[in-house]
């Protein structure tokens, strides 16, 4: 098993980067010169010279990204110029509000939707099976941040159950109570699509492996139906259930983008949209980089879960 | 001049490099292996599942480049370059005739595919030439506007033979060619098949894991364990007096109506693991009459009275 | 082409998506025809009217422009920018896809490395930097969503196209002379359009999302021009005082991405053949029972079926696969069932325990009596307490028979748990000792394998030891040597000939082998098109058949030992069950066949042991 993990580790070596290359390339596009883009139209020529020298941008493009890679490795990922501080520590404080709403938001759509997913296929046609088809279509229908929007009006504006928005409440709050009650909403609505996809694809996949022969082979020595499903089928299903959870928490990190703006969340999402809205590409870059490389890492747990099921992976 | 020769052929499939392990062997599927087939013969081939002869019958028609030796079709070395070049001599009749079909094809375009691009034919002539082969293969005509999955398996079969034979070729190599229908059909197949070579001179490698069909339908037989040929004989006799003792007990493993039923004499393995294959014999593990010299030193094919070549230290009197 | 549109308006919520999206694409195709105030025109005195408001049918925005006009020119730009989006992503993924898929080796490692790469951003991630770098705007929007759901078609597509790749016919046409553009074109992209189809149609309505969501953001259309996202974006300050405003594009965008995710599902259910016949469905734990008709007195056999009707429904249409069989077992014999296949002996079997899936599965007439106990109507539980316990089955493929996760020690367990109650310990040596019955070597570290570590013949020995966990009076083994090896199902069948001689089970054993049944079964019952034709002991039935059928069959296999010959072959094709003829079911095949036979309907007739269903028998019984 710690065989297994080293090697996906070591795996994931290229994949980084392959990120930091994409990200380098992505950031070539910019049109015109860079430094006046960052700077913006009113840069002095000698800022713009200073900043030509410190992101070498005078150099060659393959020196260039080692610069950049080789400064990264070392934990320096430059300097946002719109908020004068180091990008590195801006994008991990953020990224930890993005980690608790995201991270719950996670949770809520995997317990849901495959409870929902099981549920529908175990009552294939019945009502409940309808019930949960209907409301899954208008979750994966509705997009994620009007639906925010509406949850404001509806328990924030008229029903004043929850806060409106923001992660803790000004004056005083700051404690976990605090907290959650600032996070019921987001995360339900960050939850909602991801919940509607997972509980269609644990859907198919039950009803995919309840028509496989072991199915027919424990039901013909007698195993009680309740166990066929909940065990027997289930298991099977988490084979494919697995992967898709790792592509919904791709997901439930893009929608958090939307459900930050929308509720004022001091995430990493909100920083991003802020920065490119800024022109503060220096920012956008590191948070990009940081953020795709907490996934790639996610996703290797993901593997890991998925070699714990199935013994056919070679671990 | 045979119309068929292989000449020590291997396949070795590479296995994917780990990152830090060393370089692997990878798995060798068939071993060096070399026969002819005489113009106008029909060869069986025989052997179990995993034993290479699906392998060999790819490299055989061009579709899997053989990792090492030469094959000759009347008395021209094949050129794995070129596919099409071996369609005009070569051709294939799959295992399974609904997978060898396009789905979204009719019949008439799978059929005229080979006569358009093999041979160059003008349209009536494509025509002309698919009704001909149609109604040598007993099909109706009115089937060529049809889609494959309006076929049963025996049709779908008597199709994969006709489009075979549209390319006109000398050599037909059968994969099992009735494993997957009925036996009831299997008979209609297997008797067309014989109709068929003799109409149009034909000669034959047919691949099976069925020994009675292979002794009905065979001149000579090739047994195959575990990518190496073990024997090879005349098929009336082959499987009465085997020399080799897999084929001895290959025989005797079929079940025959008014024999007893017996687990014959084996020790109770399977097949070697293709990743670690052991020293010597492959079947050694297995074989009752195996010595320390069978795990050590592999047997080479040696003649065995008339027509007969075993590969075996030890082999069963005659 | 007509079929599909039959099948996907036969899905009501498929054919309201298709209504609703059709009114919307026509408003907006029209849009510009329509008396409609100037999107852009602000007047901020009208600013905030309600909607129905005097020549504001949705009343107005923060700006006082007209919000219906808005509101439609802003679909008509979402839908374009997604509809484009989708499109541009359809065809570049694709064609990467099938690329990949087809040539498979270094080209496929190198692109599928990109794809993961780039399928290792949490997608917006992606489409963030790209506008960053592009700047803000529509059209770079647009690139981005793109951009970001290529590899998505890629790794789709690829899937589909590695199987296709594979299969037979590819090989067949590089045999017919093709060339790789020619398979790409000819042979491949017909077969994977319905699959980008579907990856398209069930995508478009999440990419329409995405552009609105990019310009919610401020990142997509820029002022005065709007598309449905920004209209949101806007309206966001104004949502407390105001809710119209947000709620109008809101809903737009809600109506648009369901409707198209409703007809998009009607496509992939239309198209993907496995759900036309109503394959996905769940089987239920036991098969369904619609039983019109007497149910036949009880025997005192040790397991008897009698008169059992079983069939599928599958749409209109009835497949009779099991049309009245009547068999019985006696403690310690072995009754062979033997047949082609499409015979009804497997479905006859499995309609012994209720195992045929349901749907389509119907038992639709007779009984099935276990020790004269009716098994047909018997309560769940009651069922579930025979099954494994008393009649335990063996199936054909121990590979997809036995659950791939659980180790064949906790499977056997199981089988004993879901009867006994014993503890863990127990179950585990006894299990172990199972293993040893079917003379499994080192049993003790055998029983904690998985499946895929065994081979074939050892997972079937784990099978019969399943079977065996009970001591079950009978055992149904439903051809469980097809799947093997001729050297494997020797030692297997001897394996199943002692068991049974040891402890006096009886076995119903379906094959389509005459050997298999000759070596091992007391009698035999041929069956035919779902019903059983000739009925006798082994010896007497392979030496002397009564019925053409059977005579016939055994005529065409061909028997070790008998040289080179032509094969008697029986002309023409077993018919189906969902249209069998009057009378005899062979008669269109038999040379024998007269007039009356196929029309009136025969019965099974013999004396003492041996019955056969046939005017004219080879032989007197």
């Amino acid at each position: 098993m710690g065989g297994y993990i080293v090697k996906r580790l070591v795996s994931a070596v290229p994949v980084l980067l392959g990120i930091t290359i994409i990200v380098f390339l992505i950031m070539s596009l910019i049109p015109g010169d860079p430094a006046t883009a960052i700077l913006g139209s009113y840069a002095t020529p000698e800022n713009v010279e200073k900043l030509n020298r410190d992101l070498g941008l005078d150099k060659p493009m393959v020196q260039r990204y080692f610069i950049w890679l080789g400064n990264m490795l070392t934990g320096d990922f430059g300097r946002s110029f719109s908020l004068n501080r180091p990008v590195l520590d801006e994008v991990s404080e953020r990224f930890n509000a993005t980690l608790v709403l995201a991270g719950t938001a996670f949770v809520l759509c995997s317990l849901l939707g495959i409870l929902a997913g099981v549920i529908s296929a175990a009552r294939q046609y019945g009502l409940a099976d309808k019930a949960i088809t209907f409301v899954v279509l208008i979750g994966i229908s509705v997009p994620s941040f009007f639906l925010g929007m509406m949850m404001i009006l509806l328990f924030a504006v008229n029903l004043r159950w929850l806060p409106v928005s923001g992660m803790y409440a000004i004056y005083g709050g700051g404690d976990l109570p605090d907290l959650i009650n600032h996070l019921i909403m987001p995360a339900l609505a960050l939850a909602a699509v991801a919940t509607g996809v997972i509980a269609r694809l644990s859907r198919s996949a039950m009803l995919e492996v309840l028509r496989q022969d072991f199915i027919r082979t424990a039901r013909a020595k007698g195993v009680p139906e309740r166990r066929v499903i909940m065990g027997h089928a289930l298991r099977a299903a988490m084979v494919s259930i697995i992967p898709i959870l790792g592509i919904q928490a791709g997901f439930v990190l893009s929608g958090a983008v939307y459900i930050e703006i929308v509720f004022q969340w001091p995430g990493v999402g909100r920083m991003l949209v802020d920065a490119i809205l800024k022109r503060d590409l220096l920012l956008v870059q590191g948070g990009v980089v940081f953020v795709a490389a907490c996934y790639v890492l996610f996703n290797i747990s993901v593997d890991v879960a998925q070699s714990l099921l199935d013994p056919r992976i070679k671990t | 001049m045979p119309a068929l020769k292989v000449d020590n052929i291997s396949k070795t499939f590479p296995l994917k490099r780990s990152l830090f392990g060393p370089a692997l062997p990878g798995v060798r599927a068939v071993q060096p292996v070399s026969f002819e087939i005489a113009t106008g013969e029909t060869l069986g081939l025989v052997g179990e599942s995993g034993c290479g002869k699906s392998t060999l019958a790819r490299m055989l028609v061009g579709l899997l480049e053989p990792t090492e030796g030469m094959i000759e079709i009347e008395g021209r070395a094949l050129d794995n370059a070129n596919p099409a070049e071996f369609g005009k001599l070569i051709q294939y009749v799959f295992q399974d005739p609904q997978s060898s079909l396009n789905p979204r094809k009719t019949i008439r375009q799978v059929m005229e595919a080979p006569l358009k691009l093999l041979h160059d034919m003008s349209k009536p002539d494509r025509s002309k030439r698919v009704s001909e082969i149609f109604e040598s293969v007993n099909l109706r005509e009115e089937f060529l506007d049809r889609y494959p999955h309006e076929f049963s398996g025996g049709q779908a079969q008597r199709i994969g033979i006709a489009r075979a034979l549209a390319a006109n070729p000398r050599i037909m190599i059968l994969d099992e060619p009735v494993s997957a229908l009925d036996v009831s059909v299997q008979a209609q197949v297997l008797n067309l098949l014989a109709e068929l070579k003799a109409k149009f001179s034909l000669t034959y490698l047919f691949i099976t894991h069925d020994l009675a069909v292979v002794e009905a339908v065979s001149d000579r037989i090739i047994v195959l364990y575990f990518g190496s040929v073990v024997e090879v004989g005349r098929a009336e006799k082959i499987f009465g007096n085997p020399r080799h003792p897999y084929t001895k007990l290959l025989a005797e493993s079929a079940p025959v109506v008014g024999r007893p039923l017996t687990a014959p004499e084996q020790k109770e393995t399977e097949l070697p693991d293709p990743l670690d294959p052991p020293p010597g014999c492959p079947f050694a593990g297995r074989c009752p009459r195996s010595t320390d010299l069978c795990r050590v030193e592999e047997p080479l094919l040696k003649p065995m009275g008339e027509d007969q070549l075993a590969a075996c230290h030890h082999p069963l009197e005659a | 082409m007509s079929t599909f549109f039959k099948l996907l308006f036969r899905n009501r919520l498929a054919a309201m998506g298709a209504v609703v999206l059709s009114v919307i694409l026509i408003l907006v195709l029209i849009t510009p025809l329509l008396p409609l105030q100037n999107p852009d025109i602000t007047a901020t005195a009208d600013r905030f009217q309600k909607p129905f408001a005097d020549g504001h049918l949705l009343g107005t925005d923060h700006l006082g422009r007209d919000l219906l006009s808005r509101l439609l020119h802003g679909t008509r730009l979402s839908l374009a920018v997604g509809i484009s989006a989708a499109l541009i992503a359809a065809t570049i993924g694709s064609a990467i896809g099938i690329i990949a898929g087809y040539f498979g080796g270094r080209t496929d490692n190198i692109i599928m490395r990109g794809v993961d790469m780039l399928m290792a951003f949490p997608y917006i991630l992606l489409a963030l930097a790209i506008v960053a770098a592009l700047g803000p705007g529509l059209m770079n929007a647009l690139i981005a969503v793109a951009a970001v759901n290529v590899p998505f078609f890629a790794r789709n597509i690829r899937g589909i196209t590695v199987g296709l790749a594979g299969r037979e016919f590819i090989d067949a046409a590089r045999l017919a002379g093709m060339g790789h553009t020619r398979i790409i074109l000819t042979e491949l992209l017909p077969n994977v359009l319905p699959v980008i189809i579907i990856a398209m149609s069930t995508t478009i309505g999440w990419m329409i999302l995405e552009t609105a969501g990019l310009s919610f953001l401020g990142l997509g259309s820029q002022p005065p021009q709007a598309d449905l996202g920004s209209m949101l974006g806007e309206a966001r300050s104004a949502m407390i005082s105001h809710p119209h405003t947000s709620v109008v594009p809101g809903i737009m965008i809600f109506l648009i991405v369901m409707s198209i995710n409703l007809l998009g599902d009607g496509i992939r259910d239309a198209l993907d053949p496995r759900l036309r016949s109503g394959a996905l469905s769940r089987p239920r734990a036991t098969t369904l029972v619609e039983r019109t008709g007497d149910v036949p007195e009880a025997t005192d056999d040790l397991l008897a079926i009698q008169d059992l009707e079983t069939q599928f429904h599958v749409n209109k249409r009835i497949y009779r696969a099991v049309g009245g069989v009547s068999l019985s077992v006696k403690p310690g014999e072995c009754l062979g069932v033997i047949g082609e296949s499409g015979s009804g002996k497997s479905v006859t079997a499995l309609s012994v325990m209720g195992l045929v899936a349901s749907p389509p599965g119907v038992i639709t007439a007779g009984a099935v009596r276990f020790r004269g106990e009716d098994l047909i109507d018997a309560p769940y539980e009651s069922l579930r307490q025979k099954r494994g316990d008393r009649v335990a089955y063996i199936f054909q493929d121990p590979l997809s028979t036995l659950h791939p996760l659980y180790r064949v020690g906790q499977q056997l367990a199981e089988a004993i748990q879901s009867h006994h109650k014993i503890s863990k310990a127990e179950a585990r040596e006894r299990a172990i000792q199972l293993l040893e019955d079917v003379r499994i070597p080192n049993a003790e570290s055998r029983v904690d394998n998985f499946p895929h570590e065994m081979s074939g013949g050892m997972r079937q020995r784990v099978g019969i030891a399943m079977a065996l966990a009970n001591e079950p009076n009978v055992i149904i083994a439903d051809e469980p040597t097809t799947a093997l090896d001729v050297t494997v199902q020797a030692q297997i069948l001897s394996l199943l000939d002692d068991l049974r001689r040891d402890r006096g089970l009886a076995i119903v054993f379906i094959t389509h082998d005459f050997g298999v049944v000759a070596q091992l079964c007391d009698r035999v019952a041929v069956v035919y098109a779902g019903r059983v034709v000739e009925e006798g002991p082994t010896g007497a039935v392979l030496d002397a058949p009564a019925h053409p059928y059977t005579k016939r069959l055994i005529a065409c296999v061909p028997e070790l030992g008998g040289g080179r010959r032509m094969l008697s072959a029986i002309p023409g094709l077993p018919p189906v069950v969902d249209d069998l003829p009057p009378g005899c079911a062979f008669a269109p095949r038999c040379d024998k066949a007269q007039e009356k036979c196929r029309h009136i309907d025969i019965s099974l007739a013999g004396t003492g042991d041996r019955s056969v269903r046939c005017l004219y028998p080879e032989e007197l019984v």
